[in-house]
């Protein structure tokens, strides 16, 4: 049920993003294509699409784990970048720390070669409240 | 020199490599230490299909984007630069069909790390959509050469140790 979810985002196709389900835990994968490369002289992916990987990656994981009418909205996002990204493949994993009524707090990781070598880790608060807009 | 980059290059690095380009964005001009970049709206940036706005993703990788030009506005000169840390507020959600401009300035610069505030909006800066703080460390010398990322695991291993 998720796999659909991502494919339904423009922007998560517009970075090609897959997803992956293992029990109740998703890994979704970036493959690497020419037009996520942010710096052509290393050359390396751009911090935005491995960000925007991440933030991809922790609202697909919220909308798995807490399913409401809207998808989670981000309220604010820190990323930490740690190597940069090689030519190849992205893998994202989230990890909901708290879900309270209204808001979830998500920590997510996106790795290359092996997860315990990631490139950039996610901190991100999200509002999960249907009913946002309507005041 | 200084002006030779800020008119010829800056917009080059504002738009020229691959995912930059296809974003689709568009350098907007520099006011004294205050850059600008715009995303022109299309269907296939948008997060939620069901609202149309665009997806925060694009919107921290135009912050991140937006601030790395402010750091070599401030350098005055091209040097490689990598985002150390990056955080972005959402306060409202950008308007569904409209452009989004960025605009940043690097209000400390030390040798080694730029120090940046960003934000954007549709038509006022003082009504953002987001707003980032951001760190990015400037290159020594030697860093960063072309390929870098392309040797393999072994050989980096053993430059390093060189």
């Amino acid at each position: 049920m998720t796999a659909p979810l991502l494919d339904s985002l423009p922007y998560a196709r517009f970075l090609g993003l897959r997803t992956q389900l293992n029990g109740d835990a998703l890994t979704v994968v970036m493959p690497f294509a020419d037009h996520l490369i942010g710096n052509p002289m290393l050359p390396a992916l751009h911090g935005g699409s491995t960000a925007a990987l991440l933030e991809m990656t922790a609202v697909a994981q919220v909308s798995l784990s807490y399913p409401r009418l809207r998808l989670p909205r981000p309220i604010n996002v820190t990323v930490a970048y740690l190597r940069s990204g090689k030519p190849a493949d992205v893998f994202a994993h989230a990890r909901i720390n708290k879900a309270g009524r209204r808001v979830a707090y998500v920590v997510a990781e996106a790795w290359q070669e092996t997860r315990d070598q990631p490139i950039a880790s996610l901190t991100a608060h999200f509002l999960l409240d249907d009913n946002d807009n309507a005041t | 020199m200084t002006d030779q980059f800020l008119t010829t290059l800056l917009p080059q690095l504002a738009s020229g490599a691959a995912h930059t380009h296809a974003l689709g964005f568009q350098y907007e001009g520099l006011d004294a230490d205050r850059v600008r970049l715009r995303v022109p709206y299309r269907a296939d940036l948008v997060g939620d299909p069901e609202t149309g706005v665009l997806a925060g993703g694009l919107v921290t990788t135009l912050l991140d984007h937006v601030g790395g030009l402010a750091v070599w506005v401030g350098l005055k000169t091209y040097q490689p630069i990598a985002t150390l840390d990056l955080r972005v507020d959402y306060m409202r959600a950008a308007i569904p069909g409209r452009d989004l401009i960025a605009e940043a300035r690097c209000y400390r610069l030390t040798r080694s790390i730029g120090f940046v505030r960003a934000w954007a909006f549709e038509d006022d800066p003082a009504d953002p959509v987001a707003a980032a703080q951001s760190a990015y460390v400037i290159s020594a010398e030697g860093d960063h050469r072309a390929g870098a990322n392309l040797r393999a695991k072994s050989s980096r291993t053993a430059g390093d140790a060189a």
